[in-house]
Parts: structure tokens; sequence; C-alpha cells
């Protein structure tokens, strides 16, 4: 009684033999290494819709990189100018009948000095203050004739909280054509405005995200329908919906970080480009000085550079991150 | 290892096609399954295989019921079982080679580990040179071989094969047959879904026969 060993090896002798008679009555293909692939992906990477999804990823990644670049310029440059502004306050100074303009003001720069916790104070001498109203008046007018107000500039001291209320009423009684402006009206509604754009720039970043994670949904779910029966084989040969869904991640996670990275890229080279060009940007639009007033500077800074580098990896992430998902689920409504 | 109690089967709303199925499959056992045409037997094997659940009764398979296993717990007893389709199911991208490793590349092995095993495997089913062509390339009885040496080479309890001699002349089905009993007498219980007489006069085993949906044992 030969062994079970010898008997599956004459089985499988016989089967052998059988063989190399069917190959001898057909040309043979010859077996070289290169044609030794031992370990392909087990979804064929062409099946899935690869180049027109980095396409939309990247397109998608630029849009949403443009934004997050808009929205720091503009938070960056609202921060600036806010600063800047309500470190500063004006007294105005109305003629007033029967009082020497002059003396008033003189007063009323000795009484700011006074305060605690102011850094500089500027008289607008009369040809300055005719310089500023220049545009609305012309050249060549006598101030005197005109009941101008006259403007005294005050810079606060930085980090001092002196008391403008003090020194308000200060001034009015012995100024009676005195106004205090510390713009804290203004300096509101641009915080207001400010973040109005900030939130319309993540609203629009939320979209383009969203956009992205439809399209990865329906890409994912073609390529499932396109290598349903080798999910099938999968299936049967016992493979759990973890490792299935692996198969695709992987590519889907590749073809994310490709089209993330092409469209981060290209958004870093526009703001490079823009921060060379900034200072230029008037002359090529033929303005005068709007733009870099405008915009502060169009130069974007290490923190804008790192969120579009964020983008990059939430992207690809988001990419990954929805194929699974969307794997998981319709295994799951296979059954 | 298999047992159905009452089993019954329909696709959708419309009649039972397997009636009150009561059986067992013991370990180490051969059975030829048969019956007309369409009367059931891909089905029955799909219900061995947990690719459909029975519509009543109770079906256990390895000492557990189907019907209270999760999926991840199906996945694993289905590693425990051999499956030949009908129509191979090779996946066309892939080597002979890495289609008969597929089911030890899904449970996590490594390429260096289960190599040789698998070389040697292709080898005994005479496929030894065609170790690196694509499924599109090989004939019939190449396939078939193929499908086979997938089905066995994680070493199932169970294998089941569903027209496994369709495709092939009559001296290779032989063969073929030849090689299930071999597997079967190292222990596997092997189940061959057929409606070739010829091959089942062959080997004197237990016959299943499907008729009008019920099932009757010939030991
Ligand atoms: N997915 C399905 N949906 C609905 N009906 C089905 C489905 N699969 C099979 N059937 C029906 O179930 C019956 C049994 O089919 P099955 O394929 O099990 O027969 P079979 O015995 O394998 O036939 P054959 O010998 O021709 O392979 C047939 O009437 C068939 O039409
Ligand atoms: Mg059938």
């Amino acid at each position: 009684m030969p062994t079970t060993e010898a008997r599956l090896r004459i089985a499988a002798r016989e089967l052998v033999e059988m063989a190399v008679r069917e190959q001898e009555s057909k040309p043979q293909e010859i077996d070289t290494a290169s044609d030794a692939r031992t370990s392909s992906p087990v979804m064929p990477p062409d099946s899935i819709a690869g180049r027109a999804l980095v396409g939309v990823v990247a397109i998608m990644s630029l849009l949403a990189a443009l934004t997050l670049g808009a929205v720091v310029l503009v938070r960056n440059a609202a921060g600036a100018w806010q600063t800047e502004v309500s470190r500063e306050i004006t007294v105005q100074i109305r003629p007033t009948d029967g009082r020497d303009g002059e003396q008033d003001v003189a007063q009323a720069v000795a009484i700011v000095q006074a305060t605690p916790g102011i850094a500089k104070v500027h008289a607008l001498s009369k040809t300055e203050s005719a310089k500023l109203l220049e545009p609305w008046l012309g050249t060549g007018l006598s101030l005197d004739e005109l009941p101008v107000p006259r403007m005294i500039v005050v810079t606060l001291a930085t980090d001092a909280r002196p008391d403008l209320d003090r020194m308000r009423q200060a001034l009015t009684e012995s100024v009676p054509g005195a106004s205090v402006d510390d713009h804290r009206g203004w300096v509101g509604r641009m915080r207001v405005m400010t973040r109005l754009a900030v939130a319309g720039g993540m609203a629009v970043l939320g979209l383009v995200l969203a956009a992205t994670v439809l399209m990865v949904i329906f890409a994912t779910q073609g390529a499932m329908a396109t290598n349903k029966s080798i999910i099938e084989v999968l299936h049967f040969v016992g493979a759990k919906n973890r490792y299935i869904s692996a198969q695709f991640q992987r590519h889907f996670l590749l073809l994310g970080l490709k089209g993330a990275a092409i469209g981060g890229g290209v958004a870093a080279v526009f703001f490079v480009a823009m921060s060379f060009l900034g200072p230029h940007l008037d002359r090529l639009v033929g303005g005068s000085g709007g733009a870099e007033a405008l915009f502060g500077s169009i130069v974007l800074g290490p923190d804008g550079y790192a969120g579009v580098f964020g983008l990059v990896v939430l992207v690809a992430a988001a990419t990954a991150l929805t194929s699974r998902v969307t794997v998981v689920r319709t295994l799951g409504a296979l059954e | 290892m298999v047992r159905f109690e009452n089993i019954g089967l329909r696709y959708g709303v419309g009649s039972e096609i397997l009636r009150d199925l009561n059986f067992q499959i013991r370990p180490s056992s051969f059975q030829f399954l048969t019956g007309p045409s369409g009367a059931g037997k891909t089905s029955l094997l799909r219900l061995l295989f947990l690719a459909l659940k029975p519509t009543r009764g109770l079906m256990t398979l390895f000492g557990h019921d189907v019907s209270r296993l999760d999926k991840d717990a199906l996945a694993s007893l289905r590693r425990r079982i051999g499956l030949v389709f009908q129509d191979f199911r090779l996946i066309d991208h892939l080597t002979t080679y890495e289609n008969v490793a597929l089911p030890l590349r899904v449970i996590g092995r490594r390429e260096e580990e289960y190599r040789s095993e698998v070389i040697e495997l292709l080898r005994w089913v005479g496929l030894g040179d065609r170790i690196w062509a694509l499924p599109p390339v090989l004939s019939g009885g190449e396939k078939q071989r193929a499908a086979i040496a997938r089905a066995v080479i994680g070493r199932p309890e169970l294998l089941l094969a569903d027209e496994p001699t369709g495709n092939v002349d009559p001296t290779l089905a032989q063969r073929l047959l030849r090689l299930f009993v071999e597997l079967n007498r190292s222990g596997t219980s092997i189940v061959i879904a057929t409606h070739d007489i010829a091959l089942m006069d062959q080997f004197d085993a237990r016959r299943l026969v499907l008729h009008e949906g019920r099932l009757h044992a010939y030991d």
C-alpha cells in the first residue's frame, strides 16, 4: 500500500506528462526572468480612472489653496491695519467764532501731551491741511478764508491704555470746538468685514473639499464596478473586507497625493510669483499705489505656505478615507 | 463537518429551488452532486460556500450555525474551503503563479514564505512551464488546473468543484478526478457537482442527486 504522498505524486506525474504532451503540440512560450511577476497589484492600476481623477483633485486643490492663501492674506493685512489704526487717534478742532485757532491748537496739544501713554502728538500745520484738502478744493486756496477744522494726529504708546475719556473731557472743557475720534467704530466695522471675508473663504474651502469627496466617491464606485469580478474572487478565496478596501485605498491615497501636490504646488508657485510681482503690480495695472495700499503686502508668510501644505495632506487623506468608506459600504451592501 | 436541516432556498419571490434538504458531509468523505440541468447544483454549492444564505432551515458548517456569523467570521470559514468554479474565475492580469498564490496572499502570508510551495504545486498539476503566463493565453485545460491549484493551495478541509471536467477531454477529466481522489485520501472532503455520468462511473462514491428541489443520497 503506497503512502498518500506517493499516490499524490503518481497522480501529479501523470498530469505533468499530459501537460508536456500538450506543450509539445504548440509553440513554446519563453520563460524569461523579466516575466516573473510575483506580486502585482490585485486591482489593475489602469482600471481605476486615474488620470482624470488626478486632474480633478489637482484643480480642486488649486482652488482650495488659492482660497486659503487669500483668506490668510486678508486676515494678516486686516490685522496689521487694525493695530496701526487703533494706535492712532485724531483730535479735530472746529473753528469757533471769537476764538484764536492757533491758540486752541496749542492748548489742545498741551492737554494731550499731559495725558500719560501718549507717544507722539503732531498738529497738522495749515499748509499740511491744505495739502490734504487739495484733491477736493484745488491748489492756490488760502485756508484763512475758509472755516477748515484743524487736525491733531495723536499716536498712542505701544501697549498703553491711556484714559481717553478723561482727555476728551479736559479737551472739551477748555477748547469748545474740540472733538476726539478714536476710530473705534471704524475698527469695529473693519473687524466685522474681515470676519465675513474669512468666513466666506472657509465656506468656499468647505465646498471645494465636499466636491472632491463626492468625486472620489464616484470614482471609487466606478473602480469597484469595473473590478467587480476580482472582488468576487477575493471574497471566495477568503479575503476580508478590510483586505479588499486596502487594495483600493492604496491607489486612491496615491492618486489623491499626486493631485493635491500638483494643485498645491501650482498655488505655491503662484504665491511666490505674486510676492515678486507685488511691488510692481501698480505699474502693471497702471494704478497709483492702490493695490499695495489696499492689501498691505501681497507676500504670503510661512503660515500661508504651511496652510497650503496642510491642505495637500488633508485632500490626500480625504481621498484615501473616502474611497475606504465607499468600498466598505459598497461591500456591506453586497450580501 | 457540514449539516443541513430542513434547508430551503428561493431566489427573490420565486418558488423554492431547494426544499427540505437534510444531509451531512462527513470529514474525509467523497461525494458527487448530480441532477438535471437547472436542478440547483450550483445553488447548493453556493450555499455550501456561504455565497448564499438559506431562506429557511439550519445550516451548520465546521460546527458553526452560519446564520449567526458576521462577515469576517464567514471569511475565516471560507478559508477552510476550496472552490473550483465552472468558469475558473482566474484574474486576467495576474500570472498563473499570482492567481494560485492569491488565497495565501489575502491571509497576509509573505511572498518569500510561500513561493516554493506555490511553484511546487504548479509543477504538480503540470503547469511548471506556465508559471508566469497570464490566464488569457492558457488553454482550457491549463486554466482548469490553475483553478484547481488555487482551490487546494490553502490545504482546505472541504473542496467544492462545479463541473470541474466540463471543459476538458475525457482523458484529462479522468486524471483530474484522480487528483481529487488523491486529495480525498490525504483527508480533504470532496464535493464534485457534475452531470458527467461517465466520470461518476469511474469512481465509486456517494451520490447526492437533486431532483425537483429535493435531495436523495445514495451511499
Ligand atoms: N441568481 C439567481 N436568481 C434567480 N434564479 C436563479 C439564480 N441562479 C439560479 N437561478 C435558478 O435556480 C435554478 C437552479 O439553478 P442552478 O444554477 O443551481 O442549477 P444547476 O443544477 O447548477 O444547473 P446546470 O447543471 O445547468 O449548471 C434554475 O432554475 C435557475 O434559473
Ligand atoms: Mg450549475
